[in-house]
């Protein structure tokens, strides 16, 4: 631990403002997910604990409002801070999860296609060039109209869309890690090639991955979050970011505004928490910028 | 040169033969299209007879073959839903698409070169700083709540500007187009502006790397020291370097523009083709969600191949293999 307070990195951090804003963002989601719903008197998912009286409450500090709801409630009396606590747990776990997928079936395709060569590699990297001429959000949204809503599918989707970033860097780095003498060395030795990926290759390609998993979860939160708005994806009974925004939308021509704007503005402290820190992680693991 | 251009069609084509093949086999999972043309009650006769007619009960490959038949023919059968051909009801609604979609580019174009010139040119300076935070929040930002939120001040609260649809248009070539009339104008800024938003961030970061990339050149300090003003090193010497990256980004951004307009649409209810996909996969109508799919291939693989092409005009360096 002292030595990673000692460090090169730990002492940029330090003096970056924009990775100390970025970490501080993250870091306040990351608490208000895990610990928020025990914070807040209403459960928004428990019918029981709502109140059709408390429908359509303006946040406290406008007239009408109700300190009992800060940021106000929706239609049925659900708290919109509530809500938040709630949605913001599904998008961060469909970002995170759907990030972890992506990392290890990318990374893993990424090696077999580096390290063989071949067909496989062409079958491969021709399946990616052709994926990457298209957006990612028109290939999940396609995706979605074929399998239909729910969390597991927006995951299969987001997975779907979000194994190329890995495979192609994976690739690139393990055709360059290849040639060098410690494979060749650990090759002579007579070492497996299942034992050479993993042991001797994987770990000497996983730090470009870091960044691109970092700012891939601020993509997928917010992906997720279109995919959700348009109606494909999360389920009405799993509420997301997104489908807060969308439910809010459909009362925004009344004038009720904040069942629509807190949670598009929690979706963008997460997302921008996550690309500033993400740009500071860019610039100090980029050893060509040092 | 002739041999690359062969290459890059034989490519594009095996490229829309795997969409076409991914498109036919996603839609053969969703349901079954035989209760979008029958009615209700029909009986059990009836529905083999429907069947029969839309050629479902031959085996898959038999299937295939027709589909590609028919794509190839460009006949690509009747929405479930209009009662009309596919491809009429998409190509109706193409320009309007378009025209949301370029006035998004050129909003993006105008805002990004000249502050990523600035930025690139200027890292240290305050409003650089500012500039790039500005940019970073622009990506972070969900486009369809910002379209909300320009519509809750814009057409709610102020009255300013209209909510949905587009407007007056005028004809031009047979074509309706709302650019002519200063009420399509009036109708189209804030669904452009809501669509540019990420575009704007994205190319603003591309000039602005590579103008820092390229003021660090030897010819950058020789125009300076020739005495050539200081907008013509920027502009002429410098964006002139710069501008190669973002030429692909460009292309690029163009396709996510096309991608994301399907929201954009939805939110303004913008009679476009992104909407018309939407209503068509809440309706599960088939055969415009494989128009749409299609033809939007089409024009990415087009722009792709445009974009190679540009590279070598802007870059001499560069040669077509």
């Amino acid at each position: 631990m002292t030595r990673f307070f000692a460090s090169e990195f730990f002492f940029n951090y330090t003096r970056n403002w924009s990775a100390i804003i970025g970490s501080a963002l993250m870091f306040a989601f990351a608490f208000a997910v895990l610990v928020g719903p025990f914070l807040v008197a209403q459960n928004p998912y428990d019918i029981a604990s709502l109140d059709l009286m408390d429908s359509y409450k303006p946040p406290m500090w406008l007239e009408g409002g109700d300190p009992r709801f800060p940021f106000g409630t929706d239609g049925q009396g659900r708290d919109v801070w509530a809500s938040i606590l709630y949605g913001a747990r599904i998008s961060l776990f469909i970002g995170l999860a759907a990030m972890c997928a992506s990392c290890f079936i990318g990374t893993f395709l990424g090696l077999v296609a580096g390290f063989y060569g071949g067909i496989l590699d062409s079958i491969i990297m021709r399946i990616a060039d052709i994926q990457l001429s298209f957006p990612s959000i028109l290939i999940a949204l396609f995706l979605m109209s074929a399998v239909g809503t729910g969390i597991d599918k927006v995951l299969i989707a987001l997975t779907a869309v979000g194994w190329v970033v890995y495979a192609r860097t994976v690739r690139g780095s393990t055709l360059s890690e290849k040639q060098k003498e410690y494979v060749q060395a650990a090759k002579v030795a007579g070492l497996p090639n299942h034992k050479i990926i993993r042991k001797h290759i994987l770990p000497n390609v996983l730090t470009p991955l870091i960044v691109i998993a970092t700012i891939q979860v601020g993509t997928f939160v917010l992906i997720e979050a279109s995919l959700s708005f348009l109606g494909v994806g999360v389920p009405i009974t799993q509420p997301s970011l997104g489908l807060l925004i969308k439910n809010g939308f459909d009362v925004l021509f009344s004038g009720l505004w904040w069942t629509s704007v807190f949670p598009g503005l929690a979706i963008m402290m997460l997302v921008f928490g996550i690309n500033l820190f993400g740009d500071f992680l860019r610039d100090e693991l980029n050893p060509r910028l040092k | 040169m002739f041999g690359y251009l062969v290459k890059r069609l034989l490519q594009m084509t095996l490229v829309l033969w795997i969409v076409s093949v991914i498109v036919f086999l996603m839609m053969s999972f969703t349901g079954d299209p035989v209760f979008m043309v029958v009615p209700v009650d029909a009986t059990d006769a009836e529905i083999a007879q429907a069947r029969r007619l839309l050629g479902l009960d031959q085996p898959m490959p038999v299937q295939y073959w027709r589909f590609l038949v028919s794509l190839v023919q460009g006949d690509f059968g009747y929405s479930y839903v209009f009662r009309q051909p596919a491809m009429t009801l998409i190509m109706e609604r193409l320009p309007a698409t378009v025209e949301m979609v370029l006035v998004a580019m050129v909003f993006a174009l105008v805002i990004s070169i000249p502050l990523g010139v600035y930025a690139g040119a200027n890292p240290e300076s305050k409003i650089s700083r500012f500039i790039m935070a500005g940019s970073l929040l622009g990506i972070s930002l969900p486009g369809f709540w910002v379209g909300m939120v320009l519509i809750y001040l814009f057409a709610v609260q102020w009255g300013i500007f209209p909510s949905s649809g587009r407007g007056d248009t005028a004809e031009f070539f047979g074509l309706r187009i709302s650019l002519l009339t200063g009420d399509g104008w009036h109708h189209i800024v804030l669904p452009a502006i809501t669509l540019s938003l990420a575009t704007t961030a994205i190319l603003l970061r591309m000039t602005r790397a590579g103008m820092m990339e390229v003021g660090r050149q030897d010819f950058m300090k020789f125009a300076k020291a020739k005495g050539v003003s200081r907008r013509d090193v920027l502009y002429r010497h410098g964006l002139k370097n710069a501008i190669i990256p973002v030429v692909t980004i460009f292309g690029l951004q163009l396709g996510d523009l096309i991608a994301f307009a399907t929201i954009t649409e939805t939110i303004f209810s913008w009679p476009g083709m992104g909407k018309l996909l939407i209503d068509s996969i809440y309706r599960a109508d088939r055969p415009v969600i494989v128009v749409y799919l299609m033809l939007v291939a089409l024009i990415f693989v087009v722009i792709n191949f445009i974009v190679d092409l540009v590279y070598t005009l802007i870059d001499p360096r560069i040669s077509l293999k």
